[in-house]
């Protein structure tokens, strides 16, 4: 059978991201550089018009980052109506529509736990922290597909530089918004509410951990976690909390929602690894949304520079 | 008579899931992950058919409609078919024909071992359709075979309930369906053994019970 290996990805493969972005975007003109390359490739998405659109405000000064990969963006629209958003619902076309009127301004932040600052942020006041930056990433779902998304962000290290942990925080916890009005799926107990998720301060530090805003050039849509998430690109997908309210330091590993659900099945760390397979299913291979045959997993779907945060460890034990 | 033309509207009806997942593939309208789509609605519709097969004999019995009988093979053969689509979106969009990779999921994963299970019970039952394989097993043999399906419905709930991540609602909702449609017949079996003279539809020996 074709196994395509990663790396070698054809440059022709690479769509220019104009092309991802909404119909309406693009034909405002808003296509950045590269919109030259229009060769057909993508006419489809192009042409059908996104019905998810509503948070299509543009960010300003974007800069490219390094940490950014090369392969084919995944459709706007596939990114916007495919969403693992359990607050809103456990299907994955619910959160489009029901988030639709879901409300991040006025929006706070606690910061709280073992740090000097402790604090309630505005939201736009931590989006001022840094410039934000287009990290293109990989995304592994923990069900086995997986997506490429130019997220718009900063390292989450910029907000936690300017928090001071105390030296005994070892841990970050992020809590979900839990306002069952506005998302339903929080009045069914499929999960403990609210969403809890966290790292180890290393791992929050490392500058792949993005403190995230944005999407395709613009406001985060709500089903995509709006106004502030986190995205760990080495990690599996449900790690990357959304719409967080609250971000406290730990001495102790913070106990994740997933975790709590089904010890056995999600780790804390959760890093993707194609050799530790979940009980229920294997995690060798991922179906890239749009792609027929699936690919191969790469281990920390990747992002080989954030091995050294686990060395020595067994990661069979922790998974 | 009229329940042959109930049969050509019947058929067609059952093939409209089929064509209504076409449809949404030819207009490029199953979502993101379209073989996650094709993969789920091909279970879904054979759950429901194992289920509808599994309510015409409570159905007849409880309301005298004794006709519905002409519907159960129909309905049964329909959750075979969308079952073996359902397994080959398994084995062609999902492994690629990887047998290693099939066999380990086998082996390793209970859910699939569940639906293989309960798939598989329903190849016999196909085979022996027939009104030629009635009589050549005979009523009574072919009865006891044909009781299968019981397991195949149970192996296939099982197979979504082990499946799913944390929603269990789905799963239940053809549990508790299926619960109550084999509980009737548990009630039907243990009535007269108990001694009462519970007021059942009598029948147990006729060869379409099931």
């Amino acid at each position: 059978m074709l196994i395509k290996k990663a790396a070698d990805i054809l440059s022709s493969e690479i769509t220019p991201k104009s092309l991802y972005m909404n119909r309406r975007a693009f034909l405002a003109g808003t296509a950045i550089a590269g919109a030259a390359a229009v060769a057909g490739v993508g006419v489809r998405e192009v042409a059908s018009p996104s019905e998810v659109v509503q948070a299509n405000a543009k960010i300003d000064g974007i800069k490219k980052s390094s940490f950014s990969t090369t392969e084919k963006i995944t459709p706007y629209k596939d990114v916007t109506s495919y969403n693992n958003y359990y607050e809103f619902s456990t299907d994955k076309e619910g959160p489009a529509e029901l988030a639709k009127d879901f409300k991040t301004r006025p929006w706070t932040v606690t910061i709280d736990g073992l740090v000097k600052k402790k604090q309630v942020l505005d939201v736009d006041a931590i989006l001022k922290m840094a410039a934000p930056e287009e990290r293109i990433y990989r995304h592994r779902c923990v069900e086995g597909w997986s997506i490429v998304v130019p997220w718009v962000g900063f390292s989450l290290s910029e907000l936690i530089k300017r928090a001071e942990p105390l030296p005994k925080a070892k841990f970050v916890e992020f809590t979900t918004l839990n306002d069952p009005k506005q998302m339903p799926g929080l009045r069914v107990p499929v999960l403990e509410w609210p969403y809890v998720e966290g790292l180890r301060m290393d791992e929050a530090m490392h500058p792949l951990a993005l403190l995230c805003f944005g999407m395709y050039g613009e406001v985060l849509p709500n089903q995509d976690g709006a106004p502030l998430r986190i995205v760990l690109p080495w990690k599996y997908g449900f790690k990357s909390a959304k719409a967080i309210v609250r971000i406290r330091f730990t001495e102790d590993q913070p106990i994740n929602t997933w975790n709590k659900a089904a010890p056995s099945e999600y780790g804390f760390y959760s890093n993707v690894n194609p050799n530790v397979d979940h009980p229920r299913w294997s995690q060798a291979k991922e179906r890239r949304l749009g792609e027929f045959l699936k690919r191969p997993t790469l281990m920390f779907n990747g992002y080989d520079q954030v091995a050294s945060l686990y060395s020595g460890m067994d990661l069979k034990k922790y998974f | 008579m009229k329940l042959r033309w109930f049969k050509v509207v019947v058929f067609p009806a059952c093939l409209v899931p089929l064509g209504y997942l076409g449809w949404k593939a030819y207009s490029g309208n199953l979502g993101a992950n379209p073989i996650e789509a094709i993969t789920h609605s091909t279970g879904d519709w054979t759950l429901v058919f194992l289920l509808a097969t599994l309510a015409i004999t409570p159905l007849r019995k409880l309301t005298g409609q004794h006709w519905l009988i002409r519907f159960r093979r129909m309905l049964g053969l329909f959750a075979f078919f969308y079952g073996l689509l359902h397994f080959l979106t398994y084995i062609w969009l999902d492994k690629f024909f990887d047998l290693h990779e099939m066999l380990a999921d086998v082996a390793k994963r209970r859910f699939i071992t569940a639906g293989l299970t309960g798939f598989v019970l329903l190849i016999p039952l196909a085979i022996t359709s027939t009104s030629g394989w009635i009589r050549r097993l005979g009523g009574r043999r072919w009865n006891l075979l044909h009781r299968l399906i019981y397991f195949s419905a149970m192996a296939g709930v099982i197979h979504y309930l082990w499946l799913v991540k944390a929603d269990l609602r789905k799963p239940l909702e053809y549990a508790f369906v299926l619960a109550l449609l084999l509980g009737y017949r548990l009630v039907v079996w243990l009535a007269p053994k108990v001694g009462r003279s519970v007021s059942i539809p009598s029948g147990r020996v006729e060869v379409s019970e099931g």
